[in-house]
Order: structure tokens, then C-alpha cells, then sequence
């Protein structure tokens, strides 16, 4: 962050202080740096012609079209006969739905739990400038470079109870029955999403470790505050925002979880993986039931909408806030 | 103010351009290989990728096309799993290929039900010579309320028991005959450290097999019949529950290798397991014999490779000599086809497909085709023994089931796998199995 960017936030920053005791919003602000740009606005909403027209087409129509599929009997080939609201039902009054649900959710908060903390120290740990620091960043960073149909099919490979890792390097104890026993597989594909994910996560972070102020560790270690201290009082609530951000990307992540899941379980053992997002691919591609699947979808939207807006509201509504006030 | 304006006004012009971009991009959709055709007479294809059907089917092609200049065939090429959603979209979308690759039973029956694909019956009234060569039972899954939809084709796969000779010999056992036998065997082998039975149990179909083999051998193939024809309640007929528990009995004695939840099938580990001598036996597909010979060294040359039918069962219903699998690969026409490329179609389905030069490939790729009278070419062959007793118990069967994947309405047949899976890990009863299934009836 230049100096200059630092001056005004400070200055923006008082000035919101003043209005958040008043109890109003930072309307004035907003208008101010409108008027300050509208010349250039009018040019500039042209240019957001080819995006929306991009999203419209692909995001809302397909997304109005799931909806009107949600009251279908589609299978996918033949007519498209409407019959009310009888998958909403069935889909209500389903079991394994509610299995399905609960199982992305935990899936969600296991994988949340066990990346963050990772990629957050892994993320502080790369932002120091050694160089062995940075070599090891690479390394860290290699499985992003893999498509999750290549990990799956990896790790399916050396999961294999016969002829892989635990034969590979004669650890009879790697001999589990990895994807065949519910629980087991369960932590397979945690475990599998962690590793691949966790190096993006880590990158988010290094960033975020990177933007913050010399000057605020400078000032903590004359008042004799030790790395972890520092690490918890400075790293961590310089952070926030960089928290809420990757937390946002990793639980919607979790909602729609697919690919890697659909190659190395399927689902299985019996429904012990088969969360909403494969659950929906199932039904409608495999099963051919469009319309019911339209209803996994609708659901889907819903759920990954409102958890990232409850994560935005974490954040406060005060967007323009800055983490340097009185620097 | 000057601001709201100008939104407005661009909000107004970008409602006027929407619907010309929709447009642009519907107009490219629409050229896909469906509409795609250059002359009035030529005829589009989807097929499958992979040897050796890819390379077969390429030959038939151009062999065709330069006999026929003004009737062309157009292929396309898509990979297994890609093709089978790409043609259902296709087909939903009214822009499927003149001639459409399938494997028959439910999936063609969801077509033939949407009026997708043409009914052949009186054509091949009219051609009797086509028809004529075909194995009778191949036409089975191609037929829906008494009309045939698809043409068979390509080759005949039946489910085959083999097992590694060596390991026989070193358990002084014999291949079973009967069920009793063949847990009796699991006993033998586990007490030798060896595991009785391979199984990608994973892979879910894998162990439909066992299913497949099991209602047959207890209760006839009216139990399947009854359960393909939709009665209700047909899985919990008492030889459907017999069936299943004695499967379940040997997943308790440990007749499938341990961990056979985490063995997949495309990755041919089940084949590794017979080959390296880790499995006595495995229940397989014919189409494995191709695979263990190119990958199990000198195991197949060696002649450690054997091969038996799958066991009765002592009180049960089903003939020894029934089978199950793949009864052929099916070819049908869109109706959605013009005149010109209907003509085409049919003018390939009866001049290119299973042509004695095809055979020929087929049977020097290993695999038999479903053509009668070819006794004598499969006895010049390298795998002569093999591709024999396919062969002939292939056109003996008294009755030969299609897989139960295929020939299932797709809803029925993914609820079906699922099942399956719960109940080789034990976590569902067969009874349950049964009420789970007798749910999907009629889906």
C-alpha cells in the first residue's frame, strides 16, 4: 500500500468516525466520489454492456429457466409437462435429501476448519522474504496447478488397497478400505479438497500478510510483544477482510462441490458422499429426472446466495471502512 | 440527475440488445452436427472413440463413402461417458445425428416413448438378409411394445466366470459347478491367503453382475422379466430375496477381496488382481479377455487363463447355459431425419454394418461379432478357444438377459446401482434392497 493511499484513508477515515456515532449511513461519501467521476460514467456504463449481456444470458435465463424446469416432469428428451408442485414435495418429504444437505454442510465446516488455520499460518509463513521461504512457496503452490479430475483420479490410484501407495511403498497399514468404508471415504474426499484447495487459500493470505505496515510489528516489538503475540494482536485482526474473503470462496465452494467428488466416489460407498451438487448431476443426467434435479438446483442457488450474503454482513456493512485508522 | 438519465436511457438500450444476443448465440448453437449436412443424400453419425470399435468404424465409413458418392456418412467421434450426455441433450433439443450409437433397453425405450427414433420393424420385414445374419437374441433390447428401434450391431459380451488355472492347481481345487461349491471354495482360498473372488466393487455395475447371474440361476428369467415388464412388487419375489441373501452370505465369508468397495474397474485393477495371481476368480465381461492378455504377461499365452459357466444353484430355476451381458451395440435413426438421410442410414445400416469386411476386424480385434455362421473364421484365430465358446454360448443361450443397467429406465437403473452398493457393504437387507427397488417400478 503507497504512502499516499494511506494519507487519505486516514483522512475518510476520521470522517466516518464522525458519522457512525450519528448512527448514518455513508451516503455523503459515495456522492462525493460520484460527482467527482460522473463525466467518465456515461462512456463507462457502455462497457459494462458485453458482460451483462454475458451474464444474462448465461447466469439469469438459465437460472429463471431451472426455476419454471423445478415444476416439470422433464426427463430431459421428451415433452416438458408441468405437475405443480409435486417434486417440491417429494423432494421435502425425501430422506436422503436431508442426508444430502447435511452432508454439505459438514462437508462445509470440516473443510473450513481444517483450511483455514493451514492456509493462514502457511500464508504468513510465505510472506516473509527468505528465500528458501519463497522456494517453499512454490512447492506449496503446485497443486493448483492440477485439475480436479487429475486429483481424483491420482489419489483414486494411490488409494488403491491392491497395487497403490500402500504397495508402492510396503506400508501394509495404507491398506484401508479408503473409498469403501462411509466414514473412511468421507475423510478421503476432506482431505483431498483441503490439499487441493489450501494452496489457493495460502496465496490469499500471503497477500493479505504482505499489505500489512511494517511499522505496526515495529511498534509491537518495542513494546515487547513476542511473534505470537504479534501473530494473534496485529496478523490475525489485519486479516479480516482477507479471512472473510477466502472463508466466502471456500464455503460456497463447498456448496457446489462436484468434480473431484463425482471422479473419485461417485458418491458412494452407498450415499455416504453423494452430497447436493452431485446429488443433483445424479438425478438429472444419470436418472433423467430434469425436473427434480431443477429443484437440487434451485435449493442450490438459494444456499450458496445467502451463505455468501451472511459472510458479507460478517464483514459489517461499512465497505469502505479501513483496517489503518489512526496510522 | 444528468447521471439517472443516462442510466436510463443505457438501461433501455440495453434491453433492446439482449434479445438481438440471445439471438447471436442461439444462431451459433444451431449449427452443430445435427443440422450440419452438405449433400441432400449425406447422413450424420455419433459414435465412440477407443480401439478398436474407433478404428473399425472409421473404415466401414470411408469404405462406404467412396462406393457411395452421393450418399455420405458423416461421423463424429465423442468418448464413452461424453457421449452418453451429449446425445441426450442432443436428442432433447430435436438436433441428434441421422444415425444414433446406443446400447439399447431403457435408454432407447425413453427415445422410442419421446417418438425420437424411427421404428424399424417393417424394414427389416422388407430386408430379411439383414436381419437374417444377426443373432435372434440380439434383438431383444432393441425392441419396445413389440417394435425394433435400433438395428444391432458390433459385437455380443457375455458375463463369464473366469479364473486363474495356476491358483487351482495349487488349492488341488476345481471351478465350481454350484453355488455350495463355490463357497466352499471361498473357504479354501482364504485359507491359502489368496482371495477367493476380484471385484471393483466400486465401480457398482461390477457387482450387478453377481445380481444379474444370481436371479437367473435361483428363480428363471422371469424374474427379471417381471421386473422389466414393471409388475408390481416384483423385487421382493421370494427367488429375488433368495438370491440376494445368499450374495450377501458371500460377502460375509469373505469371498470378495478385502477393500473391494475401493477397487475401481477403470482402472483394470480387478484384472491386475487375477492376473498377479492376488484373485482365484473373477466375474467378468468378455471384453476383460483383451485387456489381460495385453497387460497379464505371459498369463493368458501361458494358458493360466480358464473360463466356466457361472454356477447353478441346487433347488434354482435357471439353466446353466443362460447368459447375461452385452447382447450387441444398437444403431437407430432420428425421426427428426430428413427423406434423403433416412435413405442414407438405411442404405448404411444394410450395405456397412457387420460387412464381411467388419467382421473380419472385429474377430482379429478379439472380439465376437453378432453375426451367425462365423464358426470357421473364429477357429482360425489365435484365441480360438475363447472367442468359441463366446461365440457359442452367445447363440446357445436359452435366454440372454442385457445387463440390467442398460435395459432399466435410467431412473431406475441409477437407483439400482445405488442399491447395490449398500447392499455389498451389508449396510441394507435384502428385504430393504427389495422395497427400495420395488419403488423405482414403473419410474
Amino acid at each position: 500500500m503507497s504512502a499516499s493511499v494511506t494519507i487519505t484513508e486516514r483522512g475518510s477515515g476520521t470522517q466516518r468516525k464522525g458519522r457512525r456515532s450519528g448512527g448514518g449511513k455513508p451516503e455523503g461519501a459515495q456522492a462525493d466520489s460520484q460527482k467527482s467521476h460522473s463525466t467518465a460514467t456515461g462512456a463507462l456504463n457502455w462497457l459494462v454492456v458485453p458482460a451483462l449481456v454475458l451474464f444474462l444470458v448465461f447466469a439469469i435465463v438459465p437460472l429463471v429457466g431451472v426455476l419454471v424446469l423445478s415444476f416439470t416432469d422433464w426427463d430431459g428428451i421428451g415433452a416438458i409437462n408441468f405437475n405443480g408442485v409435486e417434486n417440491w414435495l417429494r423432494y421435502f418429504s425425501d430422506p436422503s435429501m436431508y442426508k444430502a444437505l447435511g452432508l454439505t454442510f459438514l462437508i462445509m465446516v470440516l473443510t473450513w476448519v481444517i483450511q483455514t488455520p493451514i492456509s493462514l499460518l502457511l500464508g504468513t509463513f510465505t510472506a516473509g522474504s527468505q528465500k528458501y521461504r519463497a522456494l517453499l512457496a512454490v512447492l506449496y503452490f503446485l497443486p493448483l496447478l492440477l485439475s480436479s479430475a487429475a486429483i481424483a483420479i491420482a489419489y483414486k490410484a494411490l488409494l488403491d488397497p491392491n497395487f497403490g501407495l500402500a504397495a508402492g511403498l510396503h506400508m501394509p497399514i495404507l491398506a484401508q478400505d479408503w473409498l469403501g468404508q462411509p466414514q473412511l471415504a468421507l475423510g478421503v474426499v476432506i482431505f483431498v479438497v483441503s490439499w487441493q484447495f489450501i494452496p489457493f487459500h495460502t496465496l490469499i493470505y500471503q497477500g493479505g500478510v504482505r499489505q500489512i505496515p511494517k511499522s505496526l510489528y515495529e511498534a509491537a516489538s518495542i513494546d515487547g510483544a513476542g511473534r505470537v503475540k504479534q501473530f494473534f494482536y496485529i496478523t490475525v485482526p489485519q486479516l479480516k477482510y482477507t479471512i472473510i474473503t477466502s472463508s466466502t470462496l471456500m464455503v460456497v465452494g463447498a456448496v457446489t462441490y462436484f468434480d473431484m467428488i463425482f471422479v473419485l466416489t461417485g458418491g458412494g460407498p452407498g450415499n455416504a458422499t453423494r452430497n447436493l451438487a452431485l446429488d443433483m448431476y445424479l438425478t438429472g443426467f444419470k436418472a433423467n429426472q430434469m425436473g427434480q434435479a431443477s429443484v437440487t438446483a434451485v435449493i442450490l442457488v438459494v444456499l450458496g446466495l445467502g451463505i455468501a450474503l451472511w459472510l458479507q454482513r460478517l464483514g459489517g456493512k461499512d465497505k469502505n471502512g479501513s483496517q489503518l485508522e489512526g496510522m | 440527475m444528468e447521471h439517472k438519465t443516462t442510466s436510463r436511457r443505457s438501461f433501455l438500450t440495453l434491453a433492446g440488445l439482449a434479445p438481438l444476443a440471445v439471438w447471436g448465440l442461439s444462431a451459433c448453437g444451431t449449427s452443430g452436427p445435427g443440422g450440419d449436412s452438405g449433400a441432400a443424400g449425406s447422413a450424420s453419425m455419433w459414435s465412440l472413440t477407443g480401439p478398436p470399435g474407433e478404428t473399425i468404424r472409421k473404415n466401414s465409413i470411408d469404405t462406404f463413402n467412396k462406393a457411395n458418392a452421393d450418399t455420405q456418412v458423416k461421423l463424429t467421434l465423442f468418448q464413452n461417458d461424453a457421449f452418453k450426455t451429449k446425445i441426450k441433450t442432443a436428442i432433447g433439443a430435436g438436433e441428434a445425428p441421422t444415425m444414433i450409437y446406443g446400447w439399447g433397453g431403457g435408454g432407447l425405450k425413453s427415445y422410442a416413448q419421446a417418438n425420437q427414433v424411427l421404428d424399424l420393424t417393417s424394414w427389416l420385414e422388407e430386408n430379411p438378409k439383414v436381419k437374417d445374419k444377426l443373432f435372434p437374441s440380439a434383438f431383444g433390447a432393441a425392441t419396445i411394445d413389440g417394435k425394433i428401434y435400433a438395428l444391432p450391431n458390433e459385437t455380443v459380451a457375455p458375463i463369464i466366470l473366469f479364473f486363474n488355472k495356476a491358483l487351482f492347481e495349487k488349492a488341488g481345487a476345481q471351478p465350481p459347478k454350484t453355488w455350495d461349491e463355490l463357497m466352499a471354495l471361498s473357504k479354501t482360498f482364504n485359507d491359502l491367503g489368496i482371495a477367493p473372488i476380484s471385484l471393483a466393487g466400486q465401480s457398482r455395475w461390477t457387482s450387478m453382475m453377481w445380481l444379474e447371474l444370481m436371479f437367473d440361476r435361483v428363480g428363471g428369467p422371469e424374474v427379471f422379466n417381471d421386473i422389466f415388464a414393471g409388475k408390481a412388487n416384483a423385487w421382493s419375489n421370494p427367488a429375488a430375496i433368495e438370491a440376494l441373501t445368499k450374495i450377501q452370505e458371500l460377502v460375509s465369508a469373505n469371498g470378495f477381496i478385502k477393500g473391494f468397495n475401493s477397487i475401481t474397474a477403470d482402472s483394470n485393477a480387478d484384472q491386475a488382481l487375477l492376473y498377479t495371481g492376488k484373485a482365484a476368480m473373477m466375474l467378468h465381461g468378455a471384453w476383460t479377455y483383451g485387456g489381460m492378455k495385453a497387460d497379464g504377461g505371459d498369463f493368458v499365452p501361458g494358458g493360466n487363463l480358464g473360463w466356466v459357466d457361472f454356477p447353478t444353484v441346487t433347488g434354482g430355476k435357471g439353466d446353466a447355459k443362460n447368459g447375461v451381458g452385452n447382447p450387441g451395440q444398437y444403431m437407430s435413426i432420428s425421426s427428426k431425419a430428413t427423406a434423403e438421410e433416412v435413405d442414407t442410414a438405411k442404405k448404411y445400416f444394410a450395405e456397412g454394418l457387420l460387412s464381411p469386411a467388419e467382421v473380419t476386424a472385429w474377430i482379429e480385434s478379439g472380439a465376437v461379432p453378432i453375426v451367425v455362421g462365423i464358426e470357421d473364421q473364429l477357429a482360425a484365430t489365435e484365441d480360438k478357444d475363447f472367442l468359441t465358446y463366446v461365440y457359442n454360448s452367445a447363440k446357445d443361450a436359452p435366454n440372454f438377459q442385457q445387463s440390467w443397467d442398460q435395459a432399466l429406465s435410467p431412473t431406475a437403473a441409477e437407483a439400482l446401482l445405488n442399491n447395490i452398493d449398500q447392499l455389498f457393504t451389508k449396510s441394507i437387507t435384502p428385504e430393504k434392497f427389495a422395497s427400495n427397488m420395488d419403488a423405482t417400478i414403473g419410474k
